[in-house]
């Protein structure tokens, strides 16, 4: 006990100074520790499940990855920046696929993420009212949210089918608003067919989230503006949309990175070979790695995307936190 | 504020993270080892109607197999979209099965890899020696001069089947020989709701075989001596033209076919929608949509001119099944126990006449089950007029590459926009430079 009671040796050094007793220090380290401590197995795990797999992803990125290399990628010759190169380069085909599939998923990911949130939250608003069947409506809305993916997005490639599909079926057969059955699933109106799907499955989210962030703003607020005269618009404008903000800044954050990222949509819809009007670049990577076995290739593209979406994602942070502390002030 | 930003944090983390993809290392022990000798793991593909019909199918083989050697065999069905994936995450981890089943073409490709136990002449001679397995079978099983990676399982083959009563209806006597005779019969049939002939044209594997075989009818290889692409030779170009055109500027194909990919056309031969299909092996499923044998006649795939023959008259691939072992299995002498059973005389006349197929041992061919009209056009087309594909490392990239190619040609064919020589060559030439270089 004699050692725990001595000071410890910086603090001697400093005459006059006047820290807490080392046993309550130690209580107070103890106490600071230990959150750290029991987040220690899941900061563990996560550095296996995340961080492991994105450093191997980035090593492989730099080698020259074949099928002749795949049962020992160790052994890879190394490539240097030829993956990285090869996937700039936009005058050849590679590259020029990849900058292709790069701005369909770019308008894809703006318009897909834009009708998501503007469907959630004026369903949102709506729903903030009470009515008959309010309970069951906001059910129903939920619906395409709690299917699992697979089944939900074969359901809409069956009707999109040219022939047997209800989409044509409705559109042609019964309103007569084309020519002849159109196609959704191979040339130009695959990316309809792809958003359709993804804002089916997407806005209940934006709904949900929006809805709950709706019942932290206080009813006296809307009293009190329509006491001093502001109608309903006003009201959205000036008292909704500026509370909902830190809300909205985490919805339309996370629906970007999923929407950015869909994998499961496209894969589901059109199969391992996507249309060119909707090579979402998830899928074109998987594309570019395991259907062509040029594993180094699809790395260093994912790597490329992942650095892409670290801009954006920064800059984004940076522009919504600083517009939110000039609001609070 | 704070838990928002946080929340946020967390929700970036995670997303980002995941934007990486990337798969584990593997380990690589070179050759297998017995050391859980009663036990085999065995990955089928799905070769029957549904893969619980593949499960009834083998499972009492197996159960025979197991009285035999004491070997307890699972049984694992995998269905084909997935099976190459599976085959690749199984290679990359060291974690696969003892024995699997590979499509034939991708033997060059799997091959390069090392995951394979090469069937040298020592592993041969545990299984009956080489001698037993028809010769183009084992054409493709892995590139030439060096030891299989597989050995033949089940052969296939392209036919034309048609549809008797469409035929009837349309005043047709005789199934076509040539493309030309193909066409004009098809114009006879395609019309009122009718077409002449099915396609899978968003189903890349399925238009490369058609692309393959209309190639080397135009004296087009699509890989030159030494393995490399050679999409864009003219003999290739007219042969993806032929085939494309055949929707487009023909009409004997239906538009909408340009979607299929889930063997559609099968349905619309058995519902009368269309007259005639090119298909390996299509008797089981015409079954299973309500068509009986007798509806539907079979003849050899259309040549240029002349009959089925040597060189510019192959009418099919060799199609088929290999039965592979991972080298690093942990029961090789089990495994090889196993390839031995598969293709031995009496389980190969089983399981092939299950199946539909045609065996690859040539001691099973004798049964009078494979001499039915449908199953003699397969075999003679196997004997005298198929070829296989390219068996080169970069075989699987070709599929994909040239396939997709295809896949967008028909899209341009069913939206009624002209597909031209020059259009052909451009697609094909991109597809050639997504080839690895080396």
């Amino acid at each position: 006990m004699t050692v725990t009671a001595q000071p410890a040796v910086g603090e001697e050094a400093l005459p006059g100074a006047t820290g807490p007793t080392p046993r309550r220090r130690t209580g107070r380290v103890r106490r600071i520790a230990l959150p750290y401590l029991l987040l220690l197995p899941a900061l563990l795990l996560e550095l296996l499940v995340h961080l492991v797999p994105m450093v191997i992803g980035i090593v492989m990125s730099f080698k020259e990855l074949t099928q002749f290399y795949i049962r020992d990628w160790g052994a890879a010759p190394w490539a240097g920046f030829d993956n990285y190169s090869l996937s700039v380069d936009f005058d050849a085909p590679v590259g020029e696929a990849l900058l292709h599939s790069f701005f369909v998923t770019c308008a894809f990911t703006v318009l897909s993420v834009g009708l998501c949130w503007l469907l959630g939250t004026t369903a949102a608003v709506y729903m903030q009212e009470t009515f008959r069947g309010r309970g069951f409506l906001r059910a129903i809305f939920l619906i395409p949210y709690a299917l699992p993916v697979y089944a939900a997005v074969i359901t809409w490639a069956f009707m999109f089918q040219r022939d047997n599909g209800l989409v044509n079926h409705v559109l042609h057969d019964q309103l007569g608003l084309t020519d002849s059955p159109s196609f959704w699933l191979i040339g130009d109106n695959s990316f309809v067919a792809l958003l359709v799907v993804s804002v089916w499955k997407g806005w209940p989210f934006a709904f949900l989230i929006v809805m709950a962030g709706l019942q932290n703003i206080p009813k006296e607020l809307y009293e009190a503006a329509a006491i001093d005269g502001a109608g309903m618009v006003q009201q959205i404008r000036r008292i909704t949309l500026p509370s909902l903000r830190p809300v909205n800044q985490v919805l339309v954050l996370v629906l970007f990175l999923w929407t950015f990222n869909d994998f499961n949509t496209p894969y589901v819809l059109f199969g391992k070979a996507a249309p060119e009007a909707a090579d979402l670049i998830s899928i074109h990577i998987y594309q570019s790695s395991f259907v062509t076995w040029n594993f180094g290739t699809g790395s260093a593209m994912s790597v490329l995307l992942l650095l892409f979406l670290l801009v954006v994602t920064g800059v984004y942070l940076a522009l919504t936190s600083r517009g939110r502390r000039a609001a609070d002030v | 504020m704070r838990r928002t930003r946080a929340a946020a944090a967390s929700a970036v983390t995670v997303s980002l993270l995941a934007a990486v993809t990337a798969c584990g290392g593997g380990s690589s022990t070179e050759g297998g080892s017995n050391d859980s000798p009663k036990t085999l793991t065995y990955w089928a593909s799905n070769q029957g109607p549904s893969i619980e019909a593949d499960k009834k199918i083998l499972t009492p083989e197996l159960k025979k197999f197991e009285k035999d050697t004491g070997i307890k065999v699972k049984l694992e069905v995998i269905p084909w979209s997935d099976l190459l994936n599976r085959i690749l995450a199984a290679t990359t981890s060291g974690q696969g099965p003892d024995v699997l089943n590979i499509g034939n073409t991708w033997s060059a490709s799997l091959q390069a890899t090392g995951a394979l136990l090469p069937w040298d002449a020592k592993n041969f001679g545990k299984i009956g020696g080489k001698d037993r397995f028809v010769e183009s079978a084992l054409g493709s099983a892995g590139a030439s001069g060096s030891d299989p990676a597989a050995v033949p399982l089940y052969s296939m083959a392209y036919a034309l089947y048609y549809n008797k009563k469409m035929f009837a209806d349309a005043g047709i006597s005789a199934p076509p020989a040539t493309w030309d005779e193909l066409v004009a019969d098809g114009k006879k049939i395609s019309k009122d709701g009718k077409w002449a002939l099915a396609a899978e044209g968003s189903n890349p594997s399925e238009n490369i075989h058609h692309v393959f075989v209309l190639g080397k009818q135009h004296g087009a290889d699509f890989f030159d001596a030494d393995g490399k692409p050679d999409f864009t030779s003219d003999g290739a170009v007219a042969a993806v033209k032929q085939y494309v055109d055949l929707m487009g500027k023909d009409k004997v194909i239906a538009p909408g076919n340009a979607e299929y990919a889930q063997n559609q056309s099968l349905q619309d031969f058995a519902k009368d929608k269309t007259a005639m299909v090119m298909w390996q092996t299509a008797a089981t499923t015409l079954k299973a949509h309500g068509m009986s044998d007798d509806e539907w006649g079979v003849a050899p795939v259309p040549v240029q001119s002349g009959s089925p023959g040597a060189d510019t008259a192959v009418n099919s691939m060799v199609a088929g099944i290999n039965l592979a072992v991972f080298k690093n299995t942990d029961n090789i002498d089990g495994a090889v126990k196993f390839v031995n059973f598969m293709t031995s005389a009496d389980e190969q006349t089983i399981l092939n006449k299950t199946y539909g197929s045609i065996p690859p041992v040539k001691a099973a061919q004798q049964d009078p089950a494979f001499n039915t009209p449908a199953l003699k056009v397969i075999r003679d087309t196997l004997a005298k007029s198929a070829a296989p594909l390219p068996q080169v490392p970069n075989e699987s990239q070709f599929e994909t590459a040239v396939g997709t190619a295809v896949k967008e040609l028909f899209a341009e064919a069913a939206a009624g926009r002209p597909v031209t020589t020059a259009t052909v060559k451009e697609k094909l030439s991109e597809a050639q430079q997504q080839m690895p270089k080396k």
